[in-house]
Parts: C-alpha cells; sequence; structure tokens
C-alpha cells in the first residue's frame, strides 16, 4: 500500500478527523461462543494501537517491518505478525526506557569491542535513528522512508546495515541498525504475548514448538525424524 | 550512621554455589551464619513453573536473573593504553543477582581440573625447560594437589547431581568415558543424559579422526535422584530452556534446591536478601576484619554486621571489586608488578563451526544443559605435544546444543539475505538441519590482564566501578588457531551440506556472549608475595578472612569452571571447621 504514496499515515490522518467514525469501528463489540471462527487467528484489537509511535515513527516501523518480513507461502507480512506492535510496546516499555542501562556520564564513543556507549535509551535511540534515516532518505531519494519503492527501501537497508549510510547528526548507523535489526527478530520469534510473533508465525516459520514442557521421551522417538510441532506459547498454557 | 548489629561467628557475602555450601557446613559444625545476598529469593514451584520460565525474551535476552548493570557494572578495556568505558549492559558474561547466584542459570557443565592446571609452571618447565612460558606470562602453581582435591570434586559431583561417565576410576581406563581425565575413586552419581543426533554424529566423526570422545559430564540429573544430603532431583526433560532459566523440573544441580534449603532449616542461619555489601571492615592491627558494611535495599538503610569470620562467596568479579573497595591486601600494579589484589584476571577463548546437512533433524529444541560430547585430546592429554605449536593450555572441542532458542538462534549458511523473502526461506530451510561444533580454550594470565579500581565512574552507592583491562596474547591466538583448524577438519569429515567454518578469536569484545567463566584476581599460591589466598582460600593479611570462587584461580583452564569452585568451598569449608576453629589464625606459614 506504501507504494503507492497512500499510507497508514495518511489513513489515520483522515481517520483523526473523521473521529466518530474511526472511533465505532475500533469499538467493535467481540461476540463469545463463536466457535470455530473463535479459533481463527484474529487481529486481537485491544492489541492495535501504538503507546509510544507517533505517526511518522510508525509509518517507518511498518514499512520496514513489512518491508524486512514480506508476506509470502511461509509467513504474512510483519506487520500481521504484530512485529510493529512488538516493538513499540518493547520502546514504551521498561527495555525502552532504560531499564538495567548504566548511564551514568561522562560519555564516549570508545572502540566497538568496549559495546553500547551512547546516552541514550533504546526508545530515544530509535527515535533518533528514525529522523536521521528519513532525513537521509529525503536528501538521498527527495522523500521518507515510508515513500519510497522497493528498490529504494532496499538501497536504504542495505546501506544502514553496512554502514555505507550515515547520518548527519552523529548518530552512529551501526548502533542504530544493530538495535533496529535485533528487535525486528524479537518480534518475529518471542512469545506472543509480547504482541509480536501472532499466532506464532515465527514459530511456525521454524518449526520451534514453543513453550513445550518437556521432550524427555521425545529426543529418544524424534531422533533425526521431523518433530510435529504445534507451537505453544505461554497464553496456551495459561 | 550505620546501625551496629549484633556479632554473630561468620558472615557469608553472597549466597550461590561457594555461599550455600559454606553456610551449609558451617552452620551444621554449630557456628552462627548470616548470610548477606544482593538479590532476591526466587521459589522455584512459583518463579520456574511452566510456562512462566519458557520466556526466552525475558530471561535471555533481556536478563531476568542477572546483575543489573544500571546500579552496579565494570569499566573495560583490551589494554592499559585504552580509556576504559563502562559496560552499560551485560553481554560477554553474565552474573547471577539471586539467591542461588549465576548456579539458577548455569547449564551444569561439571569438570575435574588436573594438576595440568594446577602444577601449571612446574610441568611445563620441566617438560620444555625455563623458557617456554613468555616472560610477561604471569601463570604460577596453584599450591594445590588433584590428590588433594579428589574427595572434594567427588561430594561436589554427588551433591549437586552429575550426570557422566568415568573415563578413569583408580588409575582403570574406563571404555566410554574421557581417558585423559585424572584418577576419580568412583563413577558418577548419574549415568551420561541421553544423547542427541548432534553429539551422536560428532561421537562418530570424532572416532573416525582418531579422537576419544565422551559424554560431557553436566548437573542435569538423568534420572530422578536423591543426594547424599537427602536433596531429591527430579529427571532432566531435554526442554531446551537450561542455560538462562532456572529449572522447573528440579533437574538441575543448583544450591537452590540443596545446600541452601538445609541451611535455611538450621536455626544457626539466616539468609538477609536484598543486603548489598559495601565493604569488608579491617580491624585496626590490619590483622584482622571485624564484619561488613551494607545496605538493605528495600530502604536504604546501613548496617554494620559485626562477624568473628568473613566469608566473600560472591560472583568471582564482585569478589575481587569488595577487596579493593575494602583496601584489603596491596592492589596489583602491571608496571612495577607489585601487588596481588586484582592480579591474573582470565577469561577464556573459543571457536565455533556450524554445519549444515541437507535433510537431517537435529530439533535442537530438544536438549538438556549439558548435551554434546566432548573431545579432551587437545586439552588435558598431556601427550598432545604443545611444544612445536608453541603454547602453554589447550581447549576441549564438543558437538552438539545447549540453548537453543529462536531470537537467538537461527544457524543460516554465510551469504545468506539477513532480511526478506530469502532470509526467511533460508532461516526456515536450516533451522531444523544445522548442528555445532564448538571448542572453549584456556586463557593464561598475563601481566597485562587484570583489574584494578576504575578513577572516573562510580555504582550506585557511589563506590569506584573496577576496571578490567583484558584481551587475547599471542598464545590465545595460538590456542584458537589451532581450535579452529581441529574442528573444520572434523566438520569436513561430516561432508555437510554447507559450512560456517570457524574462525579465531583475535581481540576480547563486551559483546555477544561468551561465557560466564571470568576467573582470576585474588588467586591463590604459595606465598603472599605473588598471590593473595593461601591453599584454603585464606586471605595472607587477615586469617579471619576467606575468599571463595573462581577468584581464586590463578590462571583459566579450557574447562568450565563450576567443578573446582564447588571443590575448593567443601575443601575450605572442611579446613575452618577441622582446624581453623581450633585454633584461628594462619593455615599456612607465611
Amino acid at each position: 500500500m506504501t507504494d503507492q504514496g497512500f499510507g497508514r499515515r495518511d489513513f489515520l490522518k483522515k481517520a483523526v478527523a473523521g473521529g466518530a467514525a474511526a472511533a465505532a469501528t475500533a469499538t467493535a463489540i467481540p461476540t463469545p461462543n463463536m466457535g470455530a471462527q473463535a479459533q481463527q487467528p484474529t487481529t486481537q484489537p485491544e492489541l492495535e494501537g501504538y503507546e509510544f509511535l507517533n505517526l511518522d515513527e510508525a509509518a517507518f516501523v511498518e514499512t520496514l517491518v513489512d518491508h524486512m518480513v514480506p508476506a509470502d507461502e511461509l509467513t504474512p507480512k510483519g506487520t500481521d505478525i504484530g512485529i510493529s506492535i512488538y516493538i513499540d510496546r518493547a520502546l514504551a516499555g521498561a527495555w525502552g526506557k532504560g531499564e538495567r542501562l548504566y548511564m551514568q556520564g561522562p560519555w564516549q564513543m570508545g572502540v566497538s569491542s568496549q559495546g553500547y556507549q551512547l546516552p541514550l535509551t533504546p526508545a530515544q535511540l530509535y527515535r533518533a535513528g528514525i529522523t536521521a534515516t528519513n532525513d537521509y532518505c529525503r536528501k538521498a531519494y527527495g522523500k521518507v522512508f515510508d515513500r519510497l519503492d522497493e528498490t529504494q527501501r532496499e538501497e536504504v537497508l542495505v546501506g544502514l546495515s553496512t554502514g555505507k549510510v550515515s547520518f548527519d547528526n552523529g548518530l552512529p548507523v551501526r548502533v542504530f541498525w544493530t538495535t533496529v535489526y535485533q528487535t525486528v527478530m524479537e518480534g518475529m520469534f518471542s512469545d506472543p504475548i509480547y504482541g509480536g510473533n501472532r499466532n506464532k508465525a515465527g514459530w511456525r516459520l521454524i518449526g520451534f514448538p514453543g513453550a513445550i514442557a518437556v521432550h524427555r521421551e521425545n529426543v529418544e522417538k524424534y531422533r533425526d525424524k521431523p518433530f510435529p510441532a504445534q507451537p505453544v506459547s505461554i497464553a496456551d498454557m495459561s | 550512621m550505620a546501625t551496629q548489629l549484633k556479632e554473630v561467628d561468620a558472615v557469608i557475602v553472597g549466597l550461590g554455589w561457594t555461599g550455600g555450601i559454606v553456610a551449609k557446613e558451617l552452620t551444621q559444625a554449630g557456628l552462627k551464619v548470616v548470610a548477606l545476598e544482593r538479590g532476591a529469593i526466587r521459589s522455584p514451584e512459583k518463579d520456574f513453573a511452566v510456562p512462566i520460565v519458557r520466556d526466552e525474551l525475558r530471561f535471555v535476552v533481556r536478563h531476568d536473573l542477572m546483575q543489573n548493570t544500571a546500579r552496579d557494572t565494570l569499566t573495560i578495556r583490551n589494554n592499559p593504553s585504552q580509556a576504559a568505558l563502562p559496560m552499560r549492559r551485560l553481554g560477554s558474561f553474565l552474573p547471577g543477582e539471586v539467591v542461588g547466584g549465576s548456579a539458577v542459570h548455569w547449564s551444569g557443565h561439571t569438570w575435574r581440573w588436573t594438576d595440568m592446571e594446577f602444577k601449571i609452571r612446574s610441568m611445563y618447565e620441566e617438560r620444555y625447560g625455563k623458557n617456554f612460558i613468555p616472560g610477561d606470562m604471569t601463570v604460577q602453581d596453584w599450591g594445590i594437589t588433584y590428590a588433594e582435591l579428589e574427595p572434594y570434586y567427588d561430594k561436589f559431583e554427588y551433591t549437586a547431581a552429575v550426570s557422566g561417565k568415568a573415563g578413569n576410576i583408580g588409575g582403570q581406563i574406563q571404555l566410554g568415558g574421557n581417558p585423559f581425565e585424572a584418577p576419580r575413586a568412583r563413577e558418577y552419581p548419574l549415568p551420561p543424559l541421553t544423547p542427541i543426533l548432534a553429539s551422536e554424529m560428532f561421537t562418530q566423526a570424532a572416532k573416525n579422526n582418531g579422537y576419544h570422545p565422551f559424554p560431557r559430564p553436566s548437573a542435569n540429573a538423568s534420572r530422578a535422584y536423591t543426594n547424599p544430603d537427602g536433596s531429591k532431583f527430579g529427571a532432566c526433560q531435554y526442554c531446551g530452556y537450561c542455560q538462562r532459566f532456572g529449572c522447573e523440573a528440579n533437574a538441575k544441580g543448583s544450591p537452590l534446591i540443596t545446600v541452601i534449603p538445609i541451611a535455611m532449616r538450621n536455626p544457626n542461619f539466616e539468609l538477609r536478601t536484598y543486603s548489598w555489601v559495601t565493604r569488608v571492615l579491617k580491624a585496626t592491627d590490619g590483622k584482622r576484619v571485624t564484619g561488613v558494611a551494607y545496605t538493605n535495599l528495600l530502604n536504604g538503610e546501613e548496617f554494620e554486621q559485626p562477624a568473628g569470620m568473613v566469608l566473600l562467596c560472591a560472583y568471582a568479579i564482585n569478589n575481587v571489586h569488595l577487596m579493593l573497595l575494602s583496601g584489603l591486601g596491596e592492589p596489583y600494579d602491571p608496571v612495577s608488578q607489585k601487588g596481588v589484589i586484582g592480579k591474573n584476571y582470565c577469561y577464556q577463548t573459543g571457536a565455533g563451526a556450524t554445519l549444515f546437512f541437507e535433510g537431517r533433524h537435529f530439533n535442537p529444541f530438544m536438549s538438556a544443559g549439558g548435551s554434546n560430547a566432548t573431545i579432551d585430546d587437545f586439552n588435558i592429554n598431556w601427550d598432545f605435544d604443545r611444544g612445536k605449536h608453541g603454547f602453554v593450555g589447550g581447549y576441549n572441542v564438543a558437538g552438539g546444543f545447549n540453548t537453543a532458542l529462536p531470537i537467538g538462534y537461527r544457524p543460516v549458511p554465510r551469504g545468506t539475505p539477513q532480511w526478506g523473502k530469502a532470509w526467511k526461506a533460508g532461516t526456515a530451510k536450516w533451522y531444523q538441519t544445522a548442528m555445532n561444533i564448538g571448542a572453549s580454550g584456556s586463557v593464561m594470565a598475563n601481566r597485562y590482564n587484570y583489574y584494578d579500581l576504575d578513577p572516573t565512574y562510580r555504582n550506585a552507592f557511589g563506590q569506584p566501578l573496577m576496571r578490567m583491562t583484558f584481551d587475547y596474547k599471542e598464545n590465545e591466538h595460538r590456542v584458537g588457531q589451532h581450535a579452529a583448524q581441529v574442528i573444520n577438519d572434523i566438520a569436513k569429515s561430516m561432508n555437510p551440506t554447507r559450512l560456517n567454518e570457524a574462525t579465531v578469536r583475535t581481540q576480547w569484545t563486551v559483546v555477544p556472549y561468551q561465557s560466564t567463566h571470568n576467573t582470576g584476581g585474588t588467586i591463590m599460591g604459595t606465598n603472599p608475595h605473588d598471590s593473595a589466598l593461601n591453599k584454603y582460600l585464606q586471605s595472607w593479611d587477615c586469617h579471619n578472612l576467606f575468599v571463595v570462587g573462581a577468584n581464586v584461580f590463578p590462571h583459566n583452564a579450557s574447562y568450565n569452571p563450576t567443578g573446582p569452585v564447588g571443590a575448593l568451598a567443601y575443601w575450605t569449608a572442611d579446613a575452618i571447621k577441622n582446624r581453623y576453629l581450633k585454633n584461628p589464625g594462619p593455615l599456612v606459614p607465611a
């Protein structure tokens, strides 16, 4: 959809204008006892909406995760797996706010063997990185990341991942990209309780059985045989 | 002002494996003991239950059971000319912060280090001459022998439910075990774990290459077990969530289900959690310590706990930090090579290959903590001639899995795209069809690898962080090169569809995770000029101070450290019970 130049951001901006209509669709009352239909993967409307990402950031992240995880016969696309929701929640939560991160100065970049040295929480890093990437895209292509065509998006991601792109504001590209990549993978492969890996799509992709409790018998029974994994999540077992 | 508490016989700082062992032994000997632990207590029944414990994001990625670096961390650098910067989040190693310590989240690999480590300088000099060990390699004999430690290894293995196959009982080589191990008095308490496909394939390939594979000894109970203290273990479920997780099956050898509950049932024992020890208090004559100062993390209140004896049993790094913060012993200086506290910090090196076999089904999610087969042909095999390879030490090689969960473990052949449809297809294709062969290599002490106090950065209590200066030296590069070559030769002999070859680690970096095997800093030895502690882990300076943990190792072997850590804790407890209490004073004349 973003290829046509009319993305989620445009929709949301219009939706704000027509607030009542948008609200009505968002508060559809779930019907209990829907039988087999209820077993189908749903979009879990209570998980929709962003806690941290603003409209520009949401458009960036949605475009990014759909580019990195495109729909095909193996999985739905990134936004349908909930990766953008996962990222939003991670950034809004304790990790995004710098829990467990030593945040005292003085600050120096150091050398790469010394690891993360930025005076930014993960949420601040993400925000600054999105802005810097969009600034780069405007300069290189005349439009922001979520308006680029697929080939251009690919060029940008290759540039970010190889360090060929640099940011004018001094933010280290490598650190931003590493964080982005890690969170996309987390959104695809962590337990669905965190908002991503919806319907265990990431686990189904690789045949990972999830929160399964025991393999004591399986370890011999399935040695060198495919394990018929119907993955189970924390919610499935709670 | 700190509140003065009533004196107790002994105060233990940190309640993991070593603190737990000492707490149990000393309370049973009738001593009044208080343990101060900065972490909380977790209950296996409630905190490690399925499904809540099956959470890779929480326990592996977000470090739920680990030290919180926002409050206290280290500064790090590769050499003394660099500016050290804080390790702002955990990476390379993961100290635990909970009752039970790192032994809650370890995998259970339990080895017996031998005289090849304890007599390292004597043995290499005798065989290769005085000049073989480089001048800046500060390895030295430990002052203890394998024979002295054997009964304590045995005690630890039977306490921790180690599953394995003996290779040498009383000098008789045993089929299926490690033929290079030093003689043991008896078999392991439990038979080996069920092998997985990856360990079977590695075993066969290693044999074909003329090596001597055996199942890795590991504190994962291969069947239900009651240890000599009456602690009960369930059978390992091969759940695949071992390293970094608590065990819901009570199958992992952990102090949380063995020595700690026994101590806690003893009226002589008191545990205070959320208690952060800031320093050890020294007597005015400098010959004794008088207790410790600590802060209650629940309200910030400060206390002084006087004690007849102080036992530092925190994580290896934190024990050294406390010694430096308390001004105990002379800090080590790499220029003059004077002083002992902070000396001989060591880590481990390694190399690893990933092998891809189209059509095989490794099911990497089915494994125990110790589901791999190992060879020691280049480790404790003294017949392996290091002379022509020019290195001291060695490495063990293993094939199999430990924790292979999908956020962290998605092997693909090198050159596979990192995202997009081709990435997804590669990830789907290779996840089930890959296995690893990895080496863990020793790191020899070096004059310029050490700890001291950082001049700039502080922890949440306003105290200087400890500064770690460390890098791999030429010796470790040679160990790594040799290991990578052996791994790649074994791997190629298995004819994988694709192979990501092993490469050599040249520089130490703080990311990614490597191993929680940090050693040295308050080393044991034969005299106070070049060591901080005597062979009973007793301070040369203050006879009522004992420091227990891998911080006492004068260098690091290729093996995981917990075997000798546990054995030395029992050894020290015995020395205190049987000798020190009768006649408090130095157990070895200085």
